[in-house]
C-alpha cells in the first residue's frame, strides 16, 4: 500500500499506530480511531461497555481527548432478539455518558457473526501527541491495568473460570483510561500505548523497535488478576497469546525462576487493557500517586527503560 | 488405550475435554490428537500440571499425538 503523506498528517499509517493525527491549527489537532470486534462476554450490556472502553482508548493512549463517537454494529438480525441489540447499545452510550463523549450516529449492517465498536474523534494539542516511540533510558515504565483477560476469557470459555476471576476481569475491561491519560498529560511522558491483542510484552517490544533503547521488566511488580496464573497451568491460554509469545520472543531474555506461564500471561493478549507509559524516572513516582488517589489502585511501576542491552527487554522476577 | 480426538477445536475445548479425560480415568495413558501447535502446548501443560509425563509425536504437518502418562504411585 502507497504511503500517505501530507504537511498536516501527524501520525498517519505508517507508524501503526491505533489512530490517526491530523492538524487542523497550530494549536489543535483531531484524533480519529475505529476498533470493534465479536463478544467477549456474554452479557450484552457489558459487552456494550467493553468494547466502547475499548474504542476510547486509543485516543487515551495518544494523550487525546474523545470528543464524539459513532456506533457499528454487526448484527444477525434473523437469529437473534433484537432486544440485544438495544442492551449492547445501551452498555456502550452508558460508557460514552461516563467519558463524556457525544454520540453522533452510526451505522450497522446484518452479519452472521455479531459485532460492536465505535468510531471515536477526539482533540490533542499538535505538539503534545503521545505515540508508543519515544523511550529514553532512564524512564520508568508504568501499567494501569491488571493483566490476564484474555487467559480469563479462555477460562471462562471453558466454564473454568471463578466467579471473582470473571467479575475482576469485567471490572478491569469496562474501565475507561480516561483518567490514567489526564493525569498523564499532566506530567512528563516521553511516550504511551494501550497494551491490547499483543499483550504487555508484544506492545512493549513495539515501543523499542528501532529504538536505542532497551527495558527490563520486574515480573513480580506487573499486576495480575486473580486466577490468572491457575488458569496459565492449566492450559487455558488463547491462541493470541501463544502467537504474541512465538513472534517476539527473539527479543526476549529472562532470568531463572521467571517460569513458562509467567511469560505467557506477560504476554497475554489483552481487551481494553491499560496504559503502558514511559515516564522520566522522577516523574513516575508522582504520577502513580496521583494514579492511586483517582481510584486507578492497580497501577504500578513494573520496569525500567535501559541503554543496554538494546532492542531487548530482559525479564527478572525483582529489582 | 484412551483417545480424545480434538482435531478440528481451538482453545479452550481441547483442554477441556483433556480435563475430562483425566478426571474420569485416573491412573490411565490417554492419547490426545490435535490439530494446532496452540493445543498441542496447552494440552501438554494441562498434564503437566497434573505430574503426569507428556509425549508428543508429530503425525502430519501441524498435526500432533500427545501421549500422557500418568505419575506412577
Amino acid at each position: 500500500m502507497p504511503l500517505i503523506s501530507h504537511p498536516n498528517l501527524i501520525v498517519g499509517i505508517e507508524s501503526a499506530e491505533d489512530a490517526g493525527v491530523y492538524k487542523l491549527r497550530e494549536d489543535l489537532a483531531i484524533v480519529q480511531t475505529l476498533d470493534f470486534f465479536t463478544p467477549i462476554v456474554d452479557d450484552p450490556y457489558t459487552f456494550g461497555q467493553v468494547a466502547a472502553a475499548n474504542s476510547l482508548s486509543d485516543v487515551y493512549a495518544m494523550g487525546g481527548k474523545p470528543i464524539v463517537a459513532m456506533n457499528i454494529i454487526c448484527f444477525p438480525i434473523n437469529k437473534m432478539d433484537i432486544s440485544i441489540l438495544q442492551e449492547i447499545l445501551k452498555g456502550g452510550l452508558d460508557k460514552m455518558r461516563e467519558a463524556e463523549v457525544i454520540l453522533v450516529g452510526g451505522h450497522s449492517v446484518e452479519d452472521d457473526e455479531l459485532k460492536y465498536g465505535l468510531s471515536v474523534t477526539g482533540t490533542i494539542h499538535p505538539d503534545k501527541v503521545l505515540t508508543n516511540k519515544g523511550a529514553r533510558a532512564g524512564d520508568k515504565l508504568i501499567l494501569t491495568k491488571p493483566l490476564g483477560t484474555g487467559i480469563i476469557n479462555t477460562a471462562l470459555k471453558g466454564e473454568l473460570a471463578d466467579e471473582d476471576s470473571v467479575a475482576k476481569s469485567i471490572e478491569c475491561m469496562s474501565s475507561l483510561n480516561k483518567k490514567a491519560a489526564e493525569l498523564m498529560t499532566e506530567v512528563e511522558v516521553h511516550a504511551c500505548t494501550d497494551v491490547t491483542g499483543f499483550g504487555l510484552l508484544g506492545h512493549a517490544c513495539e515501543m523499542i523497535e528501532g529504538e536505542d533503547v532497551g527495558m527490563v521488566i520486574y515480573s513480580s511488580r506487573v499486576p495480575i488478576l486473580p486466577g490468572t496464573e491457575n488458569y496459565a497451568k492449566m492450559g487455558l491460554v488463547p491462541g493470541g497469546t501463544i502467537r504474541n509469545r512465538d513472534f517476539r520472543l527473539f527479543m526476549i531474555e529472562r532470568a531463572a525462576g521467571i517460569t513458562d506461564e509467567k511469560l505467557l500471561i506477560l504476554f497475554d493478549a489483552q481487551t481494553s487493557g491499560g496504559l503502558l507509559i514511559s515516564a522520566p524516572g522522577p516523574q513516575a513516582p508522582v504520577l502513580i500517586e496521583r494514579l492511586h488517589q483517582r481510584g486507578i489502585r492497580d497501577a504500578a511501576i513494573i520496569g525500567d527503560v535501559v541503554e543496554k542491552p538494546k532492542g531487548k527487554i530482559v525479564i527478572v522476577n525483582e529489582e | 488405550m484412551i483417545e480424545v480426538d480434538v482435531r478440528g477445536f481451538s482453545c479452550p475445548i481441547p483442554v477441556v475435554r483433556t480435563k475430562k479425560s483425566i478426571e474420569g480415568n485416573p491412573d490411565q495413558p490417554i492419547t490426545v490428537l490435535v490439530e494446532t501447535a496452540v493445543s498441542k502446548e496447552n494440552v501438554s501443560r494441562l498434564a503437566q500440571s497434573r505430574s503426569y509425563s507428556v509425549q508428543v509425536e508429530e503425525v502430519a504437518g501441524e498435526e500432533y499425538r500427545v501421549l500422557l502418562n500418568p505419575p506412577e504411585k
